[in-house]
């Protein structure tokens, strides 16, 4: 034994002379015999040597290799760097930054060097220990699959297998709990096939999910997953919404979910406001811009509460109280107000906000209790004779033009998007007449009267450490100049915009009355002095910056730039913060302008090629609509987190709201918003929609009008209304490309208890047991479901969390190892991730797996599902004619209205499967396309040309159920379709696109891309060299050899109206759920209070309370890299909790310390990082820091320490329910709740026992069972 | 020779030519081989503690140590019979030189040892090898320094004379030596047969740092000139010859 060891010390692997080394070191030593010098030179300073130079091979051989591969990282980083993949031996060695970007322009930095530390250490991974190697299936489960399979088919197994409450919790209960065995790919398939048919046929197709993030990291990826789904009425979940990084406030304003400026446009600006994102933590490839900015001159002011690595950087840094950026952004846009608008107006500032936003939109004024409050848009239906309008009238928003000295119905708002085409533009016109906006009364001779109208204050409803001493009431009554006009409903009073924006902001325009000041100092609402007091910032330096801010963008037309990221959009409140970033930049002139407007970074968003990517990622090539859901409201309903609802909407109702039936729990109103189609809803319907649409055929009535009649009549109910009942279950889930449960699954304990049904952490109590108000609208069961889900399908290439708590877990081809492609907001290049090497141990791409799981799908349903109809929910979608569907918010089931599916319901859309053809029409491009065109945004363009491009790139399917059309066979074959398709990457789309805008617009737009129209990018192109997209109508901004890409930039340069309501950049918000809530305006809201810290859970002595933020790292990308060895090396080697030197004394804790934190929702445990950095009040846990690494067990839970959504619940806001309603409809990740979770408190301790729970469980391993 | 099997024979008479064998066999298949094992493989990033102190105090007694038993036992009887040193000096000198020494070197080993098995660091990171090298020194220490408890009983150095002669007939392929020591102490035996042991487990242990200080560049020091070039080419150029002398104009 020893001497084993000891031998094992001489290893044997150079027991051969390789050829060309001499034969022994030692003997070419002795060469005594021969000297080793030649000669001397230089007078004997220098001398020839002849010795042996066979060492050096050893340095040469370290950074030699055999090929040199472009590829990325697909991690949802926006960094999207090009890199060179290193193979040696046909094992990937290392990665170096590739340095080949395409040029900028003479006055522009260029892109490269871009990469960062974590990108540099990605090939750990593929090699490493916890790569997942083999199909894994947990070991209950195989056992008894492979006993059943004995004898039955693999359905039958299935059905058998749920169908035995006992068998099915054996592996439910062990979640998490290791235990998984080895399959091989055909009995990993055939399971997940099965599962998924049987649920398809029994429960309906609507109840196989699949959750898959940010296409744009690797769009063929996602795309193979979502195609699969989408061919069998699977469930495609949103993530952008879920993951909170989508600002409500943008889809409100502009109509859009999110458009930004490219990293190299921070190089144009003059002024850049930091405010919460850490550049060069975050965004470390795109740093080098800022730094650049710097040198060239751009002032730039950083805001966050801590001092992060970016505040460095700025002249200033404004150390706001966490989550008071409302109130900071308020005090900046009183300030830009009173010296840019109201005391001197910039000439640039009053015709910027005249053209491009709402401010001289006329808004009634409702009477309420004797008072007045603003209402809604006055609309061309309100008046007499409509202003002429004949088409949608009540979609035509209304100003004063000072040239005919009448109210006019200016082009460009939604009325005139549908219905008519030509005058959908920003040209300052009514229809033909040439207008001139009035945006203020408050002259004598321009108002009839002035009248006090009211306004929600929130200031007051802060809480502990938000609270101040200030004492203002919760309605503030200040006196508005108004026009009085007379309507079909007789007189009533109008103000601007420009005006209620004013005195929102407590402006005194010389109007008297009351919460009005032209004072700086005085403590009322809107003020500096005001805003210091809640958020510590001193007035002077709120004034320095609000000028400094506003100057620039007057000097520079718009070169002022908000740098922002998800930060302040994870609180409850996000609108308010980012509505308040928007409105400085509206009234500065930044938006739309190149080197301005609002840098919201949150992650990968931008899938460039997007409607190239539609068809392929969603089936639309075969059948149309798919089923999408917004995933907050999905897991807020199945992860029973409603059920622990702590915050009740009166909480955050306005006190100005109207009358209304609005004491209802936040997942009533979620129902409601499904039921009027707001939301999209999954599952759909309580009946299986196959069996519906076989009733109906029976019935012989057309499917919409069966599902209407039924719903109304009770004999068909919403999934929604009842999440708990088994029959409303999601009973498949597929994670690919994804950590839900070890990153963005907030509410991770209720995931965990309810969903997966195995240990938990949660520590709180339900309603029931709670006895609080149950909702009126969800069914309430007295016993919470525990463990809805049938399978949990994870694809990923580690061990992650996620991965921990499967049924089957499938390993992937990691990013050096498939062929895909990667775009993102911050740089305009379309590049591949691609195969350096094969696929490592039995690997496969996600694009292989799903093909597999289709084959074998295919494989097995015959006999058992064939050619059905499928009834799809549809809700009423943003850019389509349907957005204007509810004017008024009327709920069919309390007799409001009638049910009319895609007006006042959701569509209910016939959709035939062919259940028998799945994977034939997963390899080839169906022939919807060729029939229906491809588009996106509202417009749509014929595309029969590029499907014959691609019949001749890609070959034609020569049999099965798709013979004839395209295929669609290997990863690239997918990248071609997508790169085919899309106006970004094809120059004659592109041109076709433009063309179809125009008709819209009645503008000419061509010329964005008329040079390009031979340009075709293809696979290979971007192999060779990042390539950058061409302009296409898609996106805002535009490419070109004179302004890098900028949001806003064709709207405002083209005239293009913004999809909203107004067709302008829209700063009043006037839904009634809206005004209910009291956003109409934007104010500060303090956070809310979630009262997840009760008396029972907080143990005595744990005295150390505090606001938990969670940003992101520096150590990982998400989950990615918490896990591996080279980023734990350069961090703690495990979670960490940040606390204040002053927090961390009073309760005992020194650096390093073992902590727990934990509140209601669960406990996590981590070490503790004491540092200066941090602001009182507040910790930080930098998110998704795995807890499968270095994380002990928890005292209070007695499981092993959670993740950091340990602590956290997802809590809905209804006005992002609202829909049907112009840009406040729905679409996938553009609209829809968000999974805020800032406002979270918990408590902090140390532990005083380190328990590693190491020890023998008491159960047997189910490995072993299986092997038994 | 089988017949008379004896232990004493096989350790003293047949393994000393085993262990050199191994030593030297050994240590140039690790050189040809492996070369970049060849080093000391030190723990100091891991911990400095006790390192210093012991390293030193290790170091400098064991190369005493290890010099004097090799200049002790391999100059020849008849050279100090020739300089005219007195058996009982030397006998007094390996004492009081070896005694204090050994005594130093032992203090460190067990420094080095404790610092090995007892810091996770350390011991997570050693090879068995690391750690049973250390085990049979410290073990070899104490021995040896036992002995002295017998040396002291015959401080005429008759029984140090046989060892000499044991050791020098080793080398000298008298196959008869190992009789010279078959009535000595069991903790002489003890100390030689641990002795050889550690000699065979040289190359296959951090041991052959020990000679790693011959590839130290004390050539720099007699190196003349300072620009060296190490040329591919095996044969000196042809001599040049000297300028012809240009004709003045």
């Amino acid at each position: 034994m020893t001497l084993n060891a000891v031998a094992a010390q001489v290893p044997l692997r150079n027991l051969l002379n390789k050829k060309g080394r001499q034969m022994s070191h030692l003997l070419d030593r002795l060469n005594f015999l021969q000297s080793r010098d030649l000669e001397q030179f230089s007078d004997g300073f220098g001398k020839v040597t002849r010795e042996n130079r066979d060492w050096e091979d050893t340095y040469r051989n370290r950074w030699r290799h055999d090929k040199v591969v472009r590829s990325t990282h697909g991690v949802n980083c926006t960094g999207s760097c090009s890199w060179k993949i290193y193979v040696k031996s046909g094992i990937v060695t290392w990665e170096t930054q590739q340095t080949d970007y395409p040029r900028t322009r003479a006055d522009l930095p260029n892109h490269e060097p871009r990469g960062c530390a974590r990108g540099a250490s990605y090939s750990w991974y593929l090699y490493s220990a916890n790569r997942v190697k083999n199909p894994l299936v947990r070991g209950r489960l195989m056992k008894v699959w492979r006993k059943m399979r004995e004898t039955m088919s693999p359905i039958e197994a299935w059905t058998k297998l749920q169908a035995d409450p006992i068998l099915r919790a054996s592996y439910v209960e062990t979640r998490g709990k290791g235990g998984f065995v080895r399959a091989t790919w055909d009995e990993a398939t055939e399971i997940t096939a099965a599962a998924n048919a049987y649920t398809a046929k029994t429960y309906g197709p609507d109840r196989v999910f699949g959750f898959s993030p940010i296409p744009a990291m690797s769009m063929v990826s996602y795309a193979a997953g979502s195609r699969y789904l989408s061919l069998m009425g699977g469930v495609c979940m949103s993530f952008y919404d879920w993951y909170c990084d989508l600002p409500p406030a943008s889809p409100m304003t502009w109509g859009e979910q999110t458009d930004v400026p490219e990293s190299a446009d921070w190089y144009n600006a003059g002024y850049l406001l930091l405010w919460g994102s850490n550049v060069p933590q975050t965004r470390t490839p795109d740093a080098h811009f800022y730094t650049e900015a710097r040198y060239k001159g751009t002032k730039s002011a950083v805001i966050c509460p801590d001092y992060s690595e970016a505040a460095k950087f700025g002249d200033v840094w404004l150390n706001a109280k966490q989550g008071t950026d409302a109130a900071l952004a308020m005090a900046f846009g009183h300030v830009i107000l009173r010296e840019f608008h109201l005391d001197r107006q910039a000439a640039y500032f009053e015709d910027y906000t005249r053209k491009y936003s709402d401010f001289p939109m006329l808004v009634k004024l409702d009477e309420r209790d004797g008072k007045l409050v603003p209402g809604r848009f006055l609309r061309a239906d309100d008046l007499d004779g409509k202003l002429g309008e004949e088409n949608n009238p009540e979609w035509k928003t209304v100003a004063y033009d000072e040239q005919s000295k009448g109210l006019v119905a200016p082009n460009g708002s939604v009325g005139y998007r549908w219905g008519e085409d030509g005058e959908w533009n920003l040209e300052e016109k009514a229809h033909e007449a040439d207008t001139s906006l009035k945006m203020s009364f408050v002259l004598d001779e321009d108002h009839d009267d002035v009248v006090g109208v009211d306004f929600p204050y929130f200031g007051g409803e802060a809480y502990g450490q938000f609270a101040t001493d200030a004492d203002h009431p919760s309605v503030l009554t200040r006196n508005i100049p108004v026009k009085k006009i007379k309507t079909a409903d007789g007189e009533i009073s109008v103000a601007t915009v420009f005006d209620l924006f004013c005195a929102n902001y407590g402006l005194d325009r010389g109007l008297g009355g009351d919460w009005v000041t032209s004072d700086y100092a005085d403590d009322m609402p809107g003020t500096p002095a005001w805003a210091e007091k809640i958020t510590g910032v001193p007035a002077d330096k709120i004034i320095h910056v609000a000028r400094e801010f506003a100057d620039n963008a007057e000097k520079t037309q718009g070169k002022s730039m908000i740098i922002i990221g998800a930060a302040m959009n994870h609180w409850f409140h996000m609108d308010m913060n980012y509505r308040g970033v928007i409105n400085m930049l509206v009234m500065c002139g930044c938006v739309g302008q190149s080197g301005g407007g609002w840098a919201h970074y949150v992650g990968q968003e931008k899938l460039r090629p997007q409607t190239g990517w539609q068809p392929l990622a969603f089936a639309l090539d075969w059948n149309r609509p798919p089923r999408h859901m917004n995933s907050t409201s999905a897991w807020y309903a199945h992860t029973d987190q409603w059920r622990y609802e702590t915050l009740e909407a009166s909480e955050i109702l306005s006190p100005t709201a109207p009358e209304g039936d609005w004491d209802i729990s936040l997942i009533d109103y979620n129902i409601r918003a499904e039921r009027m189609g707001w939301l999209p809803s999954a599952p759909q319907l309580k009946t299986n929609p196959l069996e519906v649409a076989k009733a109906a055929k029976e019935a012989g009535k057309e499917i919409p009008a069966y599902v209407a009649e039924n719903l109304k009549s009770g004999d068909l109910e919403m999934s929604c209304e009842d999440p708990d009942n088994p029959a409303n279950w999601p009973r498949n889930l597929f994670v690919w490309r994804s950590n839900l449960l070890g990153s963005s699954g907030k509410g991770h304990e209720y995931f965990l208890k309810h969903l997966l049904g195995t240990d938990h952490g949660v520590m709180g109590k339900d309603l029931g047991e709670d006895g609080r108000q149950l909702p009126k609208e969800a069914k309430w069961h007295e016993d919470a479901p525990r463990g809805k889900l049938d399978l949990l399908v994870t694809i990923d290439f580690r061990m992650s969390t996620t991965a921990v708590y499967s049924d089957i877990v499938l390993p992937t081809a990691s990013w050096y190892e498939k062929d895909d492609m990667n775009t993102s907001d911050m740089h305009p290049f379309i590049h591949p991730l691609q195969a350096a090497v094969d696929p490592a141990y039995e690997s496969k791409s996600d694009w292989e797996i799903f093909k597999a799981i289709a084959k074998k799908f295919q494989e097995i349903v015959p006999g058992y599902l064939g050619k059905e109809t499928d009834i799809v929910a549809l809700p009423i979608l943003h850019d389509t004619p349907a957005e204007i569907a509810q004017d008024q918010v009327k709920d069919w089931k309390k007799g409001e209205c009638d049910l009319i599916p895609g007006k006042t319901a959701p569509a209910y859309v016939a959709v035939e499967r062919d259940y028998t053809a799945i994977y034939d029409r997963f390899t080839a491009l169906g022939p919807a396309l060729d029939k229906l065109g491809n588009g996106g945004k509202g417009i749509t363009w014929n595309t029969e040309e590029e499907i014959d491009n691609l019949a001749a790139l890609n070959g034609l399917q020569l049999d099965g159920a798709a013979a004839g059309r395209p295929k669609i066979d290997s990863a690239i074959d997918a990248c071609e379709v997508i790169l085919m398709l899309a106006p970004e990457t094809n120059g004659n789309v592109a041109v076709k696109a433009w063309e179809a805008l125009g008709k819209a617009t009645g503008r000419e737009h061509a010329h964005l891309a008329e040079g390009e129209h031979h340009q075709k990018i293809r696979f290979h192109d971007i192999a060779a060299q990042p390539r950058k997209i061409i302009s296409s109508p898609t996106w805002s901004g535009i490419e070109s050899e004179k302004v890098s890409y900028n949001a806003g930039y064709t709207n405002v340069h083209e005239l293009i109206p913004w999809r909203t309501l107004t067709g302008r950049q829209q700063l009043y918000q006037d839904h009634l759920w809206m005004l209910a809530f009291g956003e109409g305006l934007m104010s500060y809201r303090p956070p809310i209070d979630l009262k997840t810290i009760t008396k029972e859970v907080q143990d005595e002595g744990d005295t150390l309370v505090l606001n938990f933020i969670t940003p992101h790292q520096k150590w990982g990308i998400h989950s990615t890299y918490t896990d591996n060895l080279l980023m734990l090396t350069l961090n703690r080697g495990g979670p960490v909790v940040w606390i204040s030197e002053v927090d961390a004394k009073s309760a005992g804790i020194v650096d390093n310390d073992w902590i727990e934190v934990y509140n209601t929702n669960g406990a996590l445990t981590a070490r503790a990082v004491v540092s200066q950095r941090i602001k009182e009040g507040t910790t930080f846990m930098y998110h998704a820091q795995e807890k499968i690494v270095n994380t002990p067990g928890s005292e209070k839970t007695g499981h092993r320490g959670g993740i950091h959504n340990s602590v956290t619940r997802t809590v809905l806001k209804p006005t992002h329910m609202i829909g049907g309603y112009a840009q406040q409809s729905y679409g996938f990740n553009y609209y829809g709740t968000v999974g805020s979770n800032r406002d979270e408190l918990v408590v902090i301790r140390k532990m005083k026992k380190v328990d590693w729970l190491d020890r023998e469980k008491s159960w047997k391993a189910p490995a072993q069972e299986a092997a038994e | 020779m089988f017949a008379n099997f004896d232990i004493d024979f096989i350790i003293f008479g047949i393994m000393p030519y085993a262990a050199l064998t191994i030593l030297v066999v050994g240590s140039i298949a690790r050189y040809d081989r492996d070369q970049f094992t060849w080093k000391s493989s030190s723990s100091q990033l891991l911990r400095r503690k006790q390192l210093i102190w012991g390293s030193i105090l290790f170091h400098v007694g064991i190369i005493t140590v290890f010099f004097g038993h090799l200049v002790g036992l391999f100059t020849p009887v008849w050279v100090l019979d020739a300089i005219g040193v007195p058996y009982w000096v030397k006998q007094w000198m390996a004492v009081l030189i070896g005694g204090p020494a050994g005594i130093a070197a032992l203090i460190g080993a067990t420094m080095l040892l404790h610092r090995r098995l007892g810091d996770s660091r350390i011991r997570m990171t050693s090879s068995w090898a690391d750690i049973i090298i250390m085990v049979l020194i410290w073990w070899q220490l104490v021995i040896g320094l036992l002995t002295i408890t017998q040396t002291l009983q015959h401080m005429d150095g008759a029984e140090m004379v046989r060892f000499m002669t044991w050791s020098q007939s080793i080398v000298s392929w008298n196959l008869n030596a190992w009789a010279m020591v078959v009535d000595v102490h069991w903790l002489y035996k003890l100390h030689i047969f641990l002795g050889l042991i550690i000699t065979a487990l040289f190359p296959f242990t951090r041991l052959v740092h020990m000679v790693s200080g011959f590839a130290a560049p004390f050539r720099y020091l007699l190196r003349p000139g300072y620009q060296l070039v190490r040329s591919r080419r095996q044969k000196p150029l042809p001599k040049r010859a000297a300028p012809k002398a240009t004709p003045a104009e």
